[in-house]
């Protein structure tokens, strides 16, 4: 019985991780077509900026939830209006850029801190469940990614931004001719989904410590997980990280983490043969 | 008409078997094994070149079929001591592979994009798998993968069925460049082709061909999976010659290379991607000699710069500024 509690709380856990790791992807790639191929590096940047915060005695949560998602948010709208700007609707120009911009920072962030490791240890100490002990932190985890996933929503659902948000992603013409900065509105939601990115980052980087290349480690999960999602990034984001994650973590508990990566990858190839636009391109289409 | 009979492809043979047996007579020997990686690594540029460049098809994870070869290879050499059968197999498994991923999307008519995105998690989870398999139960007989370390050991190319025959430097050096040779060669000859004027019109706009009655999945896949076995070749000439193989044969920024190379000479040309690609490595090596910049900040540099400055890349570039040049009426075929 504890055991079964144990691992439907590692698949939570899992389920949370992704969507935490993906949201920001989600965001930028549903609201604005553009597929941001320096995702990884911006995981990577946001527990840089965590990290060297609290280094230089920022409180932990400040560090975490403010510092992190502004530095990435600053980084994410000054690259938006140096590189992104100029390839809006040319997506595969788009891919090309910012995986040249992913292999840049990679190189700055490596001459910069150097190849090491950097790490805080996680507070929240431990849980215990029957026999076994659980991470207070794997619930702290969960508990963000609900946050998350709540606070979209009701940006996007009930506030005017919200509303305007929604109203480009379905067609930035006729929201520009309605009197929308629609470019405007593309440098905040890039903003948005870099901070969530940002945040993504930090929280991860007392787990598992930074490096120059922590962002490799995402980005294979956090890209299938969109892709599968489909267009709509907040509905896509939640239902294809809560039918990967259960896939993959079910996976990694009777067999290798590894496995349960390539277990998380076959699923999604095998799904888009019958899904080819992703989960939210058959179902869920009134979500956003 | 066909590519055989057309004086140019006669002329691109001769050109190109003079440079193969010109150079050596003018390099050093150092020289030749820097060349041979960069004819070795030009023919996975025309693997690309072809999916991507003739095809349409955006693989940005064409390193993963490079690195099946190697570890196909490896793994059937070090075991044989053979070569043979190895480079065979490394052919052929990169082609299942292709093939099976192929099916799940082009039969599912995923679109470019996701298909790009797709393509390039491939080696990403490659990657992974591989380091991991460092244990003793990833022991293939007299091989074992050795996660992060790789294969060491692996023997050099060898005389069909003739173990007493090993290419040494020299032999290798021919044997990569004539191979270069060869796939550009039987590639114009694809391109120019029936099966090659049909890709190329799936390319420009794949609803059109399909209402011409071609079944595009077939096309799309067929492409797919010869460049899938170029590059496993590659993938096993590269093994060869540097006597093993690693995990960095997956990495992301070894598949951006590739692209980076394709995009940078040219695409929809043959000849554009094997210029870019010994541009680029002669400059990755000359920056990692002379200077201090970091080879990931040289490559991003040169990423954004080729995708914001010259999206067409250098040989179209040059080839419109020739007809440019040249009057009306000498306007010939453009070659491929």
């Amino acid at each position: 019985m504890d055991l079964a509690m144990l691992a439907g709380i590692q698949i939570l856990y899992a389920i949370a991780s992704l969507f935490l790791i993906s949201v920001g992807l989600a965001i930028i790639f549903g609201m604005m077509g553009v597929i941001n191929f320096a995702h990884g590096e911006f995981l990577m940047l946001g527990g840089f900026a965590f990290i060297l915060s609290v280094r230089a005695g920022v409180n932990f949560w400040v560090a975490m939830f403010v510092v992190a998602p502004l530095a990435v948010a600053f980084i994410g709208v000054v690259i938006e209006r140096l590189i992104i700007r100029h390839l809006y609707g040319r997506i595969v120009e788009t891919i090309l850029a910012t995986w040249g911009l992913s292999l840049l920072l990679i190189g700055l962030a490596s001459s910069l801190f150097g190849y090491y490791q950097m790490g805080v240890s996680p507070p929240l100490g431990s849980v215990q469940i029957g026999a076994y002990q659980e991470g207070g932190y794997t619930f702290f985890v969960i508990g963000v990614a609900v946050a998350v996933a709540v606070g979209l929503y009701f940006l996007l659902r009930h506030t005017p931004f919200g509303l305007i948000a929604r109203g480009t992603m379905q067609s930035a013409d006729m929201a520009s001719a309605l009197g929308v900065n629609v470019k405007r509105v593309y440098s905040v939601t890039f903003g948005i989904g870099a901070a969530l990115s940002g945040l993504a980052g930090a929280i991860f980087a007392p787990l598992t410590g930074v490096l120059p290349i922590s962002g490799l480690t995402y980005i294979a999960k956090a890209f299938i997980t969109v892709i599968l999602g489909g267009a709509l990034p907040l509905t896509g984001a939640a239902l294809s990280s809560a039918l990967l994650g259960t896939v993959s973590q079910a996976t990694t508990l009777v067999s290798t983490s590894v496995l349960g990566e390539v277990m998380l990858l076959v699923t999604a190839i095998v799904l888009l043969r019958v899904l080819p636009s992703g989960i939210t391109g058959r179902f869920f289409k009134r979500g956003i | 008409m066909c590519e055989v009979k057309s004086p140019g492809f006669w002329w691109a043979a001769i050109v190109a078997l003079a440079l193969v047996f010109g150079i050596p007579l003018f390099a050093e020997t150092y020289t030749l094994y820097t060349l041979t990686v960069f004819a070795i690594m030009a023919v996975l540029a025309l693997s690309l070149g072809l999916v991507w460049g003739v095809g349409g098809i955006l693989a940005l994870g064409q390193s993963a079929f490079f690195g099946i070869g190697a570890y196909v290879y490896a793994l059937i050499a070090v075991n044989m001591g053979d070569s043979t059968w190895a480079l065979a197999a490394s052919v052929l498994m990169p082609v299942c592979v292709a093939a099976l991923l192929g099916y799940f999307t082009f039969f599912g008519r995923i679109s470019d994009v996701y298909f790009a995105v797709i393509s390039l998690t491939i080696p990403l989870i490659l990657l992974s798998l591989i380091n991991s398999a460092s244990g003793p139960a990833y022991q293939f007989g007299k091989a074992h993968l050795g996660g992060y370390n790789g294969i060491p050991g692996v023997p050099p190319l060898n005389n069909p069925f003739d173990l007493s025959d090993v290419l040494g430097f020299d032999g290798m050096y021919y044997a990569s460049a004539l191979v270069l040779v060869a796939v550009y060669l039987v590639l114009r000859i694809l391109v120019r082709s029936r099966f090659g004027r049909v890709v190329a019109a799936v390319r420009e706009n794949e609803l059109r061909a399909e209402l011409l009655g071609y079944d595009v999945r077939y096309y799309k896949l067929g492409v797919f999976c010869i460049g899938a076995a170029i590059a496993g070749l590659a993938g096993a000439l590269y093994a060869a010659w540097g006597a093993s193989v690693g995990p960095t044969a997956f990495s992301l920024s070894f598949s951006a290379q590739i692209v980076i190379w394709v995009l940078l000479g040219g695409m929809g040309t043959l000849l554009g991607p094997i210029l870019g690609c010994f541009v680029v490595q002669a400059l990755s090596t000359w920056l990692g000699s002379a200077s201090g910049v970091s080879p990931e900040i040289a490559l991003g540099l040169l990423f954004i710069a080729a995708v914001l400055l010259v999206p067409s890349g250098i040989v179209p570039s040059i080839q419109q500024h020739l007809r440019r040049r040249r009057p009306a009426g000498l306007v010939s075929k453009e070659t491929p």
